[in-house]
């Protein structure tokens, strides 16, 4: 093995390295500027997923309102840019120049308070990351220092992103309502609608999910990942190991929060409008899709299962409108049912040994390392159909049964 | 140690309950009760089932909040203090199901009850040092897994998860440690170990245990207390105990 492979398998970048190779040379070669920038579309839900990965697979919460960390950071950068394309030249014909239009159309003479701000870009970026975490924050402290979790926490989750949607059309004066803030043109000058910009925002969106991608490395590689695999099992065994569950609760959630937004905030500039339908309960499960058919425990699993499904949901959308629905439905059911860790499991436990015996010994470094960052868990479904994991388990049982027994011999 | 808890109060009581009470819907599962634990001292308690024995632990330990009563800890009042802080302050609990995180090593279960980085930014900023790894290995090779360190926990057999459980506890290093029933489910070969191993970690901490296992509450308790429908029946020597009429009719008799 050369040194470049031992560093990489040290590290275990390999799987990270093929999957820059598709971002940022396979897909900008092989698409159009109009499918690169749909590309661009899902990988921004792969933000979502991957932040799902981490509360959700590591930390063991479902939340199933992801949407609304989503839309915050699409909001927030609509917002500046809407501000940016309501120069009092280009509103000129409005009764009031110099509001955004919708704002004009409902009788609104003066901007409100809370979109000053977001004239300056700075302010912007910040509220971005900033923002959605004080909100998951504070979501977190109502409910984990109260331990609501489980199916009462993801049932929340889902009542607050259904109360934002609400929220965000019935505010029409305020927010654009329903048809959600349109018409964005320019950032900084800069115009985003052209072929060029697109492309080049399609390259930003990859360096920020790879810096994600990282980060959310670093997270579960450190003791605080374990840590959540631990919570996820024996939260009191944790508790009474001296630490406060729920402060680690949070700060995942937060961290999830944080890494949505930024997924949000690169859809708004990719796709030029934010609206409520990105908000709400339906989008948020959506999404929890894409985290469940990647694979929960892997956060490259999180980017292919964004790309896969709506990858799937656009062709087959384009062909069958009715039929999706039911086969979004259909693909979760088998996913939780069949293979409860996604593709990542599927990978791990077919194709990775036949990669192994088929490739040769010098390349193996490609190959050999883990694509799930941790070995397949059995689902908190007893559905744990997947050959290899049942008969793991039943080998184990066996196993203990006998070191009880040799150890009675001592 | 005897020197600075001198000022604690008389006799040097690690452990004060006092009139504890606990009320669930009504029903009393600990009623008025008294119990004091010595420094060093190795505490059983016995009783029938359903006698509060592990309701007992459970509000030290902080998971029920009494009713009525007070728990002082070293003159600190555990009664109004949060599970971590109750671990904080130096109260190891074990649990009786052995709880140990089967999906991680046996090297990781220790490492993570390795008392320190216990908050969001020590967690992330951890590094396994030596002087975790030196004190995994010590806490390993005392509960007999010395060498199964990088085995995953499920693995391992039913005693094993006791005895790691323990270790778990030993690392955080508490002046008091709880084991609820620590030999259930344990061969005779296992119990004769983990009687050892009691006797050996006592010498720096009290313990307080509670076992049904007659002839293992004999090897290792320098005290006995009886619950009986949550208040004590009997307290004293082993001897005494057995030999208390009372004790005999709602316990030991059957």
């Amino acid at each position: 093995m050369n040194k470049v492979g031992s560093f990489i398998e040290r590290y275990q970048l390999s799987h990270f390295i093929i999957l820059a190779v598709i971002i940022f040379v396979v897909m900008p070669l092989a698409l159009d500027s109009f499918r690169l920038n749909m590309v661009g579309k899902y990988l921004t839900y792969a933000f979502v997923a991957l932040g799902l990965v981490l509360c959700w697979g590591y930390g063991g919460i479902l939340s199933l309102g992801q949407g609304v960390f989503f839309g915050l950071g699409g909001y927030c950068m609509a917002m500046f840019l809407k501000l940016e394309a309501s120069s009092p030249e280009n509103t000129a014909i409005q009764s009031t120049p110099g509001i955004p239009d919708f704002m004009d159309w409902n009788q609104l003479t003066e901007l409100p308070w809370f979109w000053e701000p977001f004239h300056s870009f700075a302010f912007t970026i910040v509220a971005i990351l900033v923002l959605p975490a004080i909100f998951a924050f504070i979501i977190g402290v109502a409910m984990f220092k109260r331990r609501v979790g489980g199916v009462y926490f993801a049932i929340i989750t889902q009542a607050v992103a259904a109360i934002l949607t609400i929220l965000i059309i019935g505010q029409q004066g305020y927010t654009g309502g329903v048809n959600g803030i349109t018409d964005l043109r320019t950032l900084h000058g800069w115009d985003i609608r052209t072929d060029e910009a697109k492309n080049i925002l399609y390259f930003v969106n990859g360096v920020l999910l790879f810096v994600c991608l990282f980060a959310a490395r670093f997270i579960i590689k450190s003791k605080l990942g374990r840590l959540l695999v631990a919570m996820r099992e024996r939260e009191d065994r944790v508790r009474f190991s001296g630490y406060d569950v729920s402060s680690f609760k949070i700060f995942i959630f937060c961290a999830a929060a944080t890494i949505s937004a930024v997924g949000g905030a690169m859809f708004t500039l990719q796709v030029g409008f934010m609206s409520p339908t990105f908000v709400g309960t339906g989008p948020s499960i959506e999404m929890v899709i894409f985290c469940a058919l990647g694979g929960r425990l892997a956060i490259l699993g999180a980017v292919y299962g964004a790309l896969v499904v709506n990858w799937a949901k656009t062709s087959f959308s384009e062909s069958f409108p009715e039929l999706w629905l039911f086969a979004m439905g259909a693909l979760f059911i088998g996913v939780v049912m069949a293979f409860p860790n996604g593709l990542a499991g599927l990978y791990q436990t077919y194709i990775a040994p036949w990669l192994q015996k088929y490739v040769p010994e010098k390349f193996h470094w490609i190959v050999t390392n883990k694509y799930a960052e941790e070995k397949p868990v059995s689902a908190t479904t007893s559905a744990t159909t997947e050959g290899s994991e049942t008969e793991d388990s039943s080998a184990d049982t066996k196993k203990s049964e006998k070191g009880d027994l040799s150890h009675a011999g001592n | 140690m005897l020197e600075t808890n001198k000022h604690i109060g008389p006799k040097d009581f690690v452990l004060s309950v006092e009139g504890l009470t606990v009320s669930f819907d009504g029903f009393k599962a600990v009623n008025d009760l008294s119990l004091y634990v010595e420094e060093q001292e190795i505490r059983v308690i016995i009783g029938p089932n359903g006698a509060g024995k592990t309701t007992v632990l459970d509000l030290i330990c902080g998971r029920t909040k009494a009713t009525e009563g007070s728990i002082k800890f070293k003159g600190k009042e555990l009664t109004k203090m949060n599970e971590h802080q109750i671990v904080h302050a130096g109260v190891g609990r074990k649990f009786q199901n052995p709880s140990i995180y089967e999906d991680l090593t046996v090297f990781e279960n220790l490492e993570l009850s390795f008392p320190r980085g216990r908050n969001v930014w020590g967690a992330l900023t951890f590094r396994r040092d030596k002087e975790v790894i030196d004190k995994v290995q010590e806490v390993a090779d005392m509960i007999f897994l010395g060498d199964k360190l990088d085995m995953q926990a499920d693995l391992l057999s039913h005693g094993q998860k006791q005895w790691l459980e323990i270790g778990m506890l030993l690392i955080q290093d508490p002046e008091l440690l709880m084991l609820d029933e620590p030999v259930a489910g344990m061969s005779v070969a296992e119990r004769k170990q983990t009687a050892e191993l009691l006797n050996r970690i006592t010498k720096d901490r009290s313990v307080l245990v509670i076992e049904h296992d007659m002839q293992f509450v004999a090897d290792i308790a320098h005290r006995v207390t009886v619950l009986h429908q949550g208040k004590v029946l009997s307290e004293g020597s082993m001897e005494r105990v057995q030999n208390d009429p009372k004790v005999v009719e709602v316990y030991l008799g059957h």
